[in-house]
């Protein structure tokens, strides 16, 4: 057997989730080689080679690869499937945009968001918004797959030293062109990989009273997330979703604030290890998943909160 | 200009689903069904587009049992012109249904295809990239705007870092996010006039498509389940129990 495991970067570095993706692969089992599609990628390709049980780096550095849109980086996944059993890549908005183009020109299809591996054709992957798990066998010649980052340990970012290698770019099929991004800009932790995770919902009541979970994210060097209700609401940027239509994430502590718990969001943030909840209602679902909560005025709660954490 | 626009029967999304007890699946009988809520944001997406003059005709389209009719109706109470059901009992997966729907727009041809950017049963989040795939077209997933001017889409999608603004060569395949509008109510005689728009019923051997699944569902299960905590008095009490109970802070 041998995986191609598609790599997320920024051309500079290898993001975490592609060490997730690799975990799932080792899982696996066999070769495994990272794809580095990109457009001036060569210090990214120089920091996946540095990842530990990668066989080859395989390099593609072209302008069309950049913004690692799917119908050129599809393309060339393609071109390169044949003497692969799987293809692998974190389930994030990339690798969710980009792999069942992948699949469907295999004529395969696609295994979404996998969060264990039974056997090399064998995985578990969650439906209903997390609320029913389903083992599913797939029958085609190479899987694709997109693993779920929360379900595999992240391998060693260091540690090994992988033979890098050149392929050819495919051509620029002209289909889609990347005209901006607005990438918000943060000092904090990523949401899907931090240690401490501080979400706020609809309770908050506007995006400006988001500042007091702001002072205790500070005091826990955590991320700042928010429920559906608070992205509707117009609170808070869409990126800051934490749900089955946003991110999914585990962190080691998740203080929900203002939260009342809907389905929609508890499939987002319960497989965290410790999950604190304040909310004034006491009847809140999200107290049903809490290890511990407190009811009360956010408001009241929350400064207070700050100050005890000295 | 014609769009198509996809449309899935799923359970509500206010049903707490249960599993099955011989792990076969999820109990759908006598459970609520509605449109799936991403594609009902496609469906109004379409209608403000024909509202601009943008577009001509809505089509709507739905893969799967007799009953996706009742769907259909829905989508043609918010303003679609008329509906498509590709009739089949069988488990249809994504790329089946990527399949289905590229015989439906080589008949069809719409200029723009709008699908909701996933289904919240399967949560696969894969028709509308297989379906551009399949057609060669070009794709703009999870997209907060649309922007159509002749031969150019330009989409904003709502991406792990923020946005992204890709422009498309059309004709296209586009994945909605939950932001891109709000569907708006429909009204009772908008329902009675549904009814008398054209639904057409197609079957998978007519279109010559071969729908086997690929997946073969060998178990669905209950998630581990997580028990309630404690409730604490205050903050200090909080702090304590995190530090000394969890460890999880210093």
């Amino acid at each position: 057997m041998s995986i191609l495991v598609i790599a997320e970067h920024d051309n500079q570095t290898i993001k975490t989730a592609t060490r997730n993706a690799l975990g799932a692969a080792a899982q696996i089992g066999g070769d495994v080689d990272l794809l580095v599609a990109g457009s001036g990628c060569s210090a990214a390709a120089q920091a996946a080679a540095a990842i530990p049980g990668v066989r080859k780096v395989l390099v593609a550095d072209a302008p069309h690869y950049g913004g690692q849109l799917a119908e050129s980086l599809a393309a060339l996944v393609v071109g390169m499937a044949k003497g692969y059993s799987h293809i692998l890549a974190p389930a994030t908005t990339t690798g969710k945009n980009v792999m069942p183009r992948v699949a469907a020109l295999l004529d395969v299809a696609q295994v979404s968001e996998i969060i264990a591996v039974k056997s090399p054709d064998t995985f578990v992957r969650p439906i209903y918004a997390g609320n029913a798990f389903a083992t599913v066998q797939s029958k085609d010649a190479i899987k694709v797959v997109t693993v779920r980052t929360t379900g595999f340990d992240a391998v060693p970012a260091s540690g090994g030293s992988a033979a890098v290698e050149s392929v050819a770019a495919g051509p620029d099929g002209g289909l889609s062109s990347l005209l901006g991004r607005e990438i918000s800009k943060s000092d904090r932790p990523e949401l899907v990989s931090a240690r401490v995770v501080v979400s706020g919902g609809r309770g908050m009541g506007s995006g400006e009273n988001f500042k007091i979970l702001e002072a205790l994210a500070d005091k826990l060097n955590a991320a700042l997330g928010a429920s559906r209700a608070a992205v509707d609401a117009g609170f808070v940027p869409n990126d800051w979703q934490v749900g089955q239509t946003g991110k999914i994430v585990a962190p080691e502590l998740y203080i929900a604030v203002g939260i009342s718990g809907a389905i929609q969001h508890l499939a987002g943030m319960k497989d965290s290890r410790v999950i604190v909840a304040v909310n004034k209602d006491e009847e809140a679902p999200i107290f049903q998943v809490a290890d511990y909560g407190i009811v009360g005025d956010l408001f009241q709660i929350v400064p207070e909160l700050v100050k005890e954490l000295g | 200009m014609k769009v198509l626009v996809p449309i899935k029967r799923v359970v509500d999304y206010n049903v707490k689903v249960r599993v099955k007890a011989d792990g076969t699946g999820v109990e759908t009988a006598n459970v609520k069904m509605s449109m799936n809520p991403f594609d009902e944001i496609a469906v109004e997406e379409a209608v403000r587009l024909k509202e601009a003059g943008v577009v001509t005709e809505i089509i709507v389209a739905s893969c799967g049992l007799p009953a996706c009719q009742e769907t259909l109706r829905t989508a043609l109470a918010i303003g679609a012109d008329r509906a498509i059901l590709v009739e089949s009992d069988a488990d249809l997966q994504p790329l089946a249904v990527a399949k289905l729907l590229r015989a439906v727009a080589q008949k069809e041809n719409p200029g723009l295809v709008l699908f909701g950017k996933q289904a919240i049963d399967d949560d696969c989040n894969q028709t509308g990239q297989m379906f551009a795939a399949l057609m060669g077209w070009s794709q703009g997933t999870f997209v907060s705007k649309v922007k159509i001017e002749g031969d150019k889409a330009t989409v904003t999608r709502e991406v792990d870092g923020g946005l992204e603004t890709v422009a498309l060569k059309m004709p296209a395949a586009i994945t909605v996010d939950l932001r891109l509008n709000e569907p708006r109510y429909v009204t009772l005689p908008n329902i009675m006039k549904a009814k008398k728009k054209p639904l057409e019923v197609l079957k998978p051997d007519a279109l010559g498509v071969d729908v086997s699944p690929r997946l073969a569902t060998l178990k669905v299960e209950e998630p581990p389940k997580r028990k309630a905590g404690v409730k604490v008095p205050d903050p200090k009490t909080l702090v304590d129990k995190l530090r000394n109970e969890a460890k999880v802070i210093q």
